[in-house]
């Protein structure tokens, strides 16, 4: 694949496909919003799944209901986009659940302006719907290893749970926190059935653009650009990767 | 003297009070969320009239699974695939990691480093780069769809390791393969005997995740043109949106059954953490080392 991206269809050596990854603006844009709709459904997925992990860490840790959200969040982050994006069309579609909903009972209809749910805000939230159960599943263990004993600490020196969060709790998570966002962004990075199952047409962001490329090798002199797409996604996710297992490194807190 | 400590009492009870209302919140909030579709899409698929709301249900939906010849092959086709990875995994991989974990611990960083290796590359990537591989082996090991396992065995890879390490690291296994050892049993008795019994949740787990993976896969097979159970869910969905969205959400009970098993076995026997970690395909280490 990366000698595939620097290579004509003749087969000669040619920086022009990567050249144009660079320069078209079609491209560069799909990037864009690659990245961005990663970032907001990583925040977004770290934020409530954090706070869904902590829900549920807090419980009986042998409860069936700690059971039943880990096994939830295994299925929904793992089983793929293509039934997450139909349990969302059966939702929030245009004859979804929500949507009749509003219309029946409010006399509201939701897609009067705008078909918000094929645009990237819709696949954002698709998005979402994954990466709060990856979270809770990245999140977990972490919280696990909080022991009840810091906190009583804390409190026989006075701390309230403010001063618990700032103090001891946060810093200590804070690692983690941040090294599942970045796995978050990888995910969102990544996904393809999601995009692929709710946008048939157009392609918006990166994964959907390289789609274009395989299924599509009749336009003439670009068979390899979709082999330079998926280059310039390796070097995104490569970066982040590399990040990643510098905080890893650099964490102090090891937590035994 | 009792006046302070009764006032730190129900300060303390005030605030496991307010940290009880919080979960409940976050529970219906962000459950809420992500429990709200799968109940629409019973609602959805067992729905009469398909554009409005209506309290008449059918079952019609879900009849079209089994009277629909494309979504029963692909449902079988998927099955095997599912299957054909586990065995082929559960080969490989355990053999190998006991094997290392046992005789060559200065492997073990290679293996790792190896094994975790696809779960860096968008699977998008992969197929781009297997087309042409793919393309030119095509002639040589025949149009089988089951081809799809030498992908999804690497797919899997990831996660199969992690469930197994946590478990192997949970058991001394050193010890125990010393002492069997010390008592005359071979290398084929040790790993049959002493440490596939010690690790099964480990491995009952990574064939589970293995499993939910194969079912849910639908990037390298759409690309590579194979009419896996997504592929072909994702296609009757454009002309029978009622039949896609029964199917799907039969896919995803069937998966949180197959889960929530695995965490039935597991609990009770190692610490809760743990189990979920091993659950997962992950480790605690994972957001510490």
């Amino acid at each position: 694949m990366v000698v595939g991206a620097f290579r004509s269809d003749s087969g000669r050596l040619t920086l022009a496909n990567v050249s144009t990854l660079v320069h078209n603006a079609t491209i560069l844009n799909a990037f864009k919003a690659s990245i961005e709709l990663s970032l907001a459904t990583a925040l977004a997925g770290a934020v409530a799944g954090g706070l869904l992990a902590w829900a549920v860490a807090t419980g009986n840790p042998r409860g069936v209901l700690r059971r039943v959200v880990v096994a939830a969040s295994g299925v929904l982050a793992q089983f793929g986009g293509v039934m997450l994006t139909f349990a969302f069309l059966a939702t929030y579609g245009y004859t979804g659940l929500l949507t009749l909903a509003a219309a029946h009972f409010f006399g509201l209809d939701p897609y009067s302006s705008a078909t918000w749910i094929y645009t990237l805000f819709g696949l954002g939230i698709v998005y979402t719907f994954f990466q709060i159960p990856l979270m809770v599943l990245i999140f977990l263990p972490a919280l696990d290893n909080l022991q009840p004993q810091w906190q009583e600490a804390s409190a026989n020196l006075g701390g309230g749970s403010w001063a618990y969060w700032r103090y001891v709790a946060g810093p200590i998570l804070a690692p983690s926190f941040i090294s599942a966002l970045l796995l978050l962004f990888v995910s969102a990075f990544s996904a393809y059935a999601t995009a692929a199952a709710l946008l048939s047409q157009g392609d918006p962001i990166v994964p959907l653009q390289i789609r274009t490329f395989i299924s599509s090798e009749v336009m003439v002199g670009q068979a390899n650009m979709g082999k330079a797409l998926a280059l310039g996604m390796v070097v995104v996710v490569a970066v982040v990767m590399t990040i990643y297992a510098l905080l890893q490194r650099s964490s102090k807190w090891r937590v035994q | 003297m009792a006046r302070p400590v009764t006032a730190r009492a129900s300060g303390v009870g005030r605030r496991s009070l307010a940290r009880t209302f919080a979960r409940w919140i976050i529970f219906l909030v962000v459950g809420g969320y992500l429990l709200l579709p799968l109940f629409a899409m019973l609602e959805f698929s067992t729905r009469e009239t398909p554009t409005a709301m209506a309290w008449k249900r059918t079952a019609l939906g879900w009849k079209g699974i089994a009277d629909n010849p494309s979504v029963m092959s692909a449902i079988v086709l998927s099955l095997e695939l599912a299957a054909l990875t586990v065995v082929v995994m559960l080969f490989l991989l355990a053999p190998t990691m006991v094997w290392v974990h046992l005789r060559v611990p200065k492997m073990r960083r290679v293996i790792e480093f190896i094994s975790l290796l696809p779960l860096t590359i968008p699977a998008i990537v992969i197929v781009v780069g297997l087309a042409p591989v793919y393309s030119r082996l095509m002639p040589v090991i025949g149009q089988s769809p089951l081809v799809l396992t030498f992908i999804y065995v690497v797919l899997v890879l990831p996660y199969a390791y992690r469930s197994i390490d946590a478990s192997l690291r949970s058991i001394d296994i050193e010890t125990l393969a010393q002492a069997a050892r010390g008592l005359g049993a071979s290398w084929l008795q040790v790993f049959l005997r002493i440490v596939v019994p010690s690790i099964r949740a480990g491995l009952l787990s990574a064939a589970v995740l293995s499993i939910a993976l194969v079912l849910g896969e639908f990037t390298i097979s759409s690309l590579l043109v194979y009419d896996t159970l997504q592929v072909i869910v994702n296609q009757v969905g454009q002309d029978n949106a009622q039949v896609a969205v029964a199917v799907s959400l039969a896919a995803l009970l069937f998966g949180f059954v197959l889960l929530f098993i695995v965490s039935t076995v597991g609990a009770g026997r190692r610490r809760a953490a743990r189990a979920t970690a091993i659950e997962a395909g992950l480790e605690e280490g994972d957001l510490y080392e």
